[in-house]
């Protein structure tokens, strides 16, 4: 149990050297592969926080676009609905007043007929009461139809009340113009004379005639000067009686439309 | 019978005398070296690394742990002296379970220049951590009383730490020796495998007990970088 000098000092030096191999070939390299691990690992660490963060924020942002998204499709759809709805509206309407017009458009249409159907009837009634009316005449009296158009005419100058004698007298009194007397036939010079005589009666005053034939007047005598008109013919009869027939056939179109 | 290595000689020249303890440090630090550096050479640095660059860097990294335990903030200036130490005592202790083999650290010469290393790296690292004044004024803590008691502590305890590592391994060896002609079965193995643990024990004390003294040495700038860093925290 001696120490050997020699060992001792051998034993340091190789210590020594054995420290600083060991030093150079063990421990640095451990060492600096460790801390190169480590920052390689915190990097990752960081790298992942950052896309984590970056994955977030991205979350977030699609998370707001999709309510964005959303808002704006529910407004759309809103939108689209009332629109839809106004435009349903819109078309109903004009579909109702497509049909009021093709309603009124039938009304006239059917109105215009019957009309035409009544003024035809009229007619043809006008032309059968003429015929019989002209026939019946005939053969009640001696004098033709004519003759006593002609005497209810002037009876009826002479039989004018006061008031409308005087307007009479007032219009023919101021007129310029002739005396103008429409007949549906052409009256004699007799005829023409009683008519002049009469009214002249009335005037009191010898004044201008003329004398037109009128076909439209049927039957019958028509006085007019400056507006005034005074007339007895078989047409204001059948006006009469058209009039009430078309009455009748208005009514009878209201009730089928209300009916129908 | 041979108590030391120191006694097989195996070529001598007056002074010089190559014996088996440094025969044998030499083959031990050839076989450190060489594994070294293999294993260095592929270091990797990603995260998936291959088992032995785990195991070395396990022990590196164990060590590191222990001598900041022991109060030295900065393990790294300090692994290259205590981690050599702690490798070489561990591994020339462990190879007992060769057959025939006898560590160098049962001859009082290697221990003495292990501890002798001790006792003069204590002042160097004191010295360069807190200077010529600060490590001297180390001896003179807590009072100046105490400085005689310092110095003696200082010798005594580089002998003790020769004397430990030794006594044990010496003692190991010698017990197997002894029993080998007792009782030669079954009974050695138990023993080798209790003195791989007394050397790895031994190992461990050897260097920690390096560490506190350096520690103990370097105190004085240590406690000052703590109150620093109290200051600015």
């Amino acid at each position: 149990m001696k120490i050997n000098w020699f060992t001792l000092i051998a034993q340091i030096i190789n210590f020594l050297v054995l420290m600083w191999l060991l030093k150079r070939y063990l421990y640095k390299p451990i060492l600096n592969a460790i801390d190169e691990r480590e920052n390689k690992i915190v990097a990752q660490l960081k790298d992942a926080e950052a896309k984590k963060a970056e994955a977030e924020k991205e979350r977030n942002e699609f998370k707001k676009k999709n309510e964005t998204f959303d808002r704006q499709k529910g407004e759309l759809m809103q939108k689209a609905i009332e629109e839809s709805n106004a435009e349903g509206l819109k078309i109903k309407e004009e579909a109702r007043n497509e049909a009021n017009a093709l309603k009124a458009k039938l009304e006239k249409n059917i109105q215009d007929s019957q009309e035409n159907r009544n003024r035809e009837i009229a007619q043809k009634i006008q032309q059968e009461v003429v015929t019989i009316t002209k026939k019946t005449l005939t053969d009640l009296s001696s004098a033709s139809l004519e003759e006593q158009s002609v005497l209810t005419f002037i009876k009826k100058i002479n039989e004018l009340k006061e008031d409308e004698k005087q307007k009479l007298i007032l219009t023919l009194t101021s007129r310029k113009n002739p005396i103008l007397v429409k007949s549906a036939f052409k009256l004699s010079n007799k005829q023409q004379t009683e008519i002049q005589q009469s009214i002249n009666a009335v005037l009191d005053v010898e004044s201008q005639f003329q004398f037109k034939i009128a076909p439209e007047l049927i039957i019958g005598i028509e006085l007019s000067a400056n507006g005034y008109k005074l007339s007895w013919s078989i047409s204001e009869y059948i006006n009469s009686l058209e009039k009430s027939m078309n009455d009748s056939a208005k009514e009878n179109v209201k009730t089928a439309l209300e009916k129908g | 019978m041979e108590l030391s290595p120191d006694e097989t000689i195996f070529w001598e020249h007056g002074f010089i005398t190559i014996n088996l303890t440094l025969v044998t440090t030499w083959v031990l630090m050839l076989f450190l070296i060489v594994t070294s550096i293999l294993i260095t050479r592929r270091l990797k640095t990603d995260i998936q690394i291959s088992r032995w660059q785990c195991v070395l860097e396990m022990l590196v990294t164990g060590m590191n742990k222990q001598i900041k335990e022991i109060g030295l903030e900065k393990p790294e200036k300090f692994i290259g002296f205590i981690g050599t130490m702690f490798i070489f005592i561990a591994f020339a202790n462990l190879c007992i379970i060769f057959p025939g083999y006898i560590p160098p650290t049962s001859s009082l010469s290697t221990t003495a220049a292990l501890a002798i290393s001790v006792f003069l790296a204590v002042p160097m690292f004191g010295i360069a951590e807190s200077g010529i004044l600060g490590y001297l004024k180390t001896y003179v803590q807590p009072t100046f009383i105490m400085l005689p008691f310092n110095i003696i502590s200082e010798l005594s305890r580089t002998l003790a730490l020769a004397v430990r590592l030794f006594g044990n391994i010496m003692s190991g060896g010698l017990i197997v020796t002894i029993l080998l002609s007792i009782a030669p079965l079954l009974f050695p193995v138990l023993m080798t495998v209790l003195g791989l643990i007394t050397g790895i024990i031994q190992a461990y004390i050897f260097s920690i007990l390096a560490t506190v003294y350096i520690a103990a040495a370097t105190q004085e700038s240590e406690s000052k970088r703590v109150k620093r860093k109290k200051v600015i925290q």
